[in-house]
C-alpha cells in the first residue's frame, strides 16, 4: 500500500465534498471500505473520517447496520469482496519486541476486539506459588513475591497445559525457579550478592527440591519438553536488596493464566491504536494567509511560489505527529478556519504492539486473529443449534 | 529445630528448653534457656530476636 493518490476513483467523494478541497489531498487513499454505489458526498465524509474541531470531535460514531442508508438505495451490508478490496495491512516499524502496523478497511469493532484479545485473552507462564525457605531481607515475604510474580518469564506458553486449582503441579503445566542467594562480606570489603537480579532465579527442569512442602513431583523432566530452557526475559530486574548476613531462599512455582485473571500474564506491557490523522484543505490558501500557514506548520504545509502566487501543499501527516494538534487549533482560528482542518480517518488503525518479551509480537497479533476467528465459530455453532425457524 | 529442642512440631521437649536469638545490635547468634538474662553475649546488648520459622511459607504471587 502505499499513501499516493488514488487519481479518478469515485472513492474520492468526500474530497470533493466541501466543494472545496482545491488539492486538499491529505495523507491516504479515499475510504477504502467504500460502497458500490455512493452516498452524498457530506454523508460519506461523516461515514468515514471524524472531524477534528479545536473543542469537540465530531461525527465520532461508526454504525454498521445493513439497512442504515437503505432509504438512499445504498446497501450497507457486509460484503466479502469489497472487504477483500478494501482491506490491508503492513509493518511500518519493528524493533526489538515493539511493533507498529497499519491496519485498513476494519471496523473500529474488530480493531478493538484484537486489542483487547492480546491483552487480556493471550495466555504467558509466570510465577504464582512462592514457597519461602528463608527471607531474613527487609523485603517481606508478601512483597517479595508479588514482586516475583510480575517478572516476565521468556517461554513459550504453548509448551504448557493449564493447571486449575484441582489439577496437580505435573511437568505439563509448572515450571519451578529456585532463587538461593546470600549477602556476605569479601574479604577486600566489598559486598557480594548486595543486590538480587532476576538473573539469580535458576530454572530447576527436574522439578521441585522439596517436593514434600510443595506437593509438586515431576515424572520425569522438563528440558527435552523446553529445549530453550526457561529464563526472566531480563536479567537486570532488581529482585532485593541484601545486606551482610541477610539472606533468601525460595522456589517459584510458574503456571500459565491469562491477563483477564491476572496483569502478571498479560504478553503486552501494553497494546494500542490510534486513528489515522489528515490534513485537509477546504480551499487552497492564496498569499498571505499561504506563507502563514506554511511557517506555522513547517514540514506539514509545503509552500509553492511566492507573493501573491504563493500556495501551499500538503506533506507527509505520518512524519509530522506533533504539529496535528497544532492544526486542530489552527483551525478553530477565524484567520485559518477557512482553508485547514484535521480530520481521522475511521477504518484505518496504527497499531502498536509493545510484547513483554515471552512472544514475538506479530506471533501476538497472529493469535489474537486466530483466537477471535474461534470465537466467531463458536458463535456459528451455537447458531446452529437453533432450528430453522423464521423469527 | 533439633538441637535447640523447640516448641515446634517435636512435641515433648527433651531437656532443657533452649532458643537461638538474634542480637539486635551485632547480629550474634545466642542460646537462652528459661531462667537466662534476656543479653547478648558478645556486646551486651538487651534487645534479642527469635529466628524465622525453619518452615516453608506458601505465598501467592499476586
Amino acid at each position: 500500500m502505499g499513501r499516493t493518490k488514488k487519481a479518478g476513483k469515485k472513492e474520492e467523494p468526500a474530497a470533493a465534498a466541501a466543494g472545496a478541497a482545491a488539492g486538499g489531498a491529505a495523507a491516504d487513499d479515499g475510504p477504502s471500505t467504500s460502497y458500490d454505489a455512493s452516498l452524498p458526498a457530506t454523508l460519506e465524509e461523516q461515514r468515514t473520517r471524524i472531524i477534528c474541531k479545536p473543542d469537540r470531535n465530531l461525527h465520532t460514531t461508526s454504525t454498521i447496520a445493513a439497512s442504515q442508508w437503505a432509504s438512499l438505495g445504498v446497501d450497507a451490508a457486509f460484503d466479502l469482496a469489497r472487504f477483500k478490496r478494501g482491506f490491508d495491512i503492513s509493518i511500518t516499524s519493528y524493533e526489538g519486541d515493539d511493533m507498529e502496523f497499519e491496519m485498513k478497511g476494519v471496523s473500529c469493532a474488530v480493531a478493538n476486539s484484537l486489542r483487547r484479545i492480546m491483552i487480556s485473552e493471550t495466555p504467558t507462564m509466570a510465577i504464582e506459588h512462592v514457597f519461602i525457605v528463608n527471607n531474613t531481607s527487609v523485603i517481606q515475604d508478601e512483597v517479595l513475591s508479588h514482586r516475583l510474580g510480575l517478572i516476565p518469564l521468556k517461554v513459550d506458553p504453548r509448551l504448557f497445559q493449564y493447571k486449575s486449582k484441582e489439577d496437580a503441579p505435573s511437568e505439563q503445566n509448572t515450571i519451578v525457579l529456585k532463587l538461593k542467594v546470600e549477602c556476605r562480606r569479601l574479604p577486600n570489603g566489598a559486598l557480594e550478592n548486595d543486590k538480587v537480579y532476576s538473573s539469580a532465579l535458576q530454572w530447576l527442569p527436574e522439578g521441585s527440591e522439596m517436593p514434600d512442602e510443595t506437593s509438586c513431583r515431576f515424572a520425569s523432566s522438563q528440558a527435552a519438553l523446553v529445549p530453550d530452557g526457561v529464563r526472566p526475559v531480563h536479567d537486570d530486574i532488581l529482585i532485593a536488596k541484601l545486606r551482610p548476613g541477610q539472606a533468601i531462599e525460595l522456589e517459584c512455582h510458574c503456571i500459565k493464566g491469562v491477563g483477564d485473571e491476572h496483569a502478571k500474564w498479560s504478553p503486552v506491557a501494553t497494546t494500542w491504536y490510534r486513528l489515522m490523522p489528515e490534513v485537509v484543505l477546504l480551499q487552497q490558501p492564496r498569499g498571505q494567509v499561504a506563507e502563514e500557514l506554511a511557517e506555522q506548520l513547517p514540514g506539514l504545509l509545503h509552500l509553492s511560489g511566492s507573493g501573491d502566487k504563493a500556495t501551499v501543499v500538503v506533506g507527509d501527516v505520518r512524519k509530522h505527529d506533533k504539529l496535528l494538534e497544532k492544526v486542530r487549533r489552527l483551525s478553530g482560528e477565524e484567520r485559518y478556519a477557512p482553508y485547514i482542518q484535521l480530520r481521522k480517518i475511521k477504518d484505518h488503525f496504527i497499531f502498536t504492539i509493545e510484547s513483554t518479551g515471552a512472544w514475538r509480537p506479530h506471533e501476538l497479533f497472529n493469535y489474537a486473529v486466530q483466537m477471535m476467528v474461534s470465537k466467531c465459530d463458536k458463535v456459528l455453532e451455537g447458531l446452529q443449534v437453533f432450528p430453522n425457524r423464521s423469527f | 529445630m533439633q538441637g535447640t529442642g523447640g516448641y515446634g512440631a517435636g512435641g515433648v521437649p527433651s531437656g532443657p528448653v533452649q532458643v537461638a536469638y538474634i542480637c539486635g545490635d551485632c547480629g550474634a547468634e545466642n542460646t537462652l534457656k528459661p531462667g537466662d538474662v534476656i543479653r547478648c553475649r558478645e556486646c551486651g546488648y538487651r534487645i534479642l530476636y527469635k529466628k524465622r520459622t525453619k518452615r516453608v511459607v506458601q505465598y501467592e504471587a499476586r
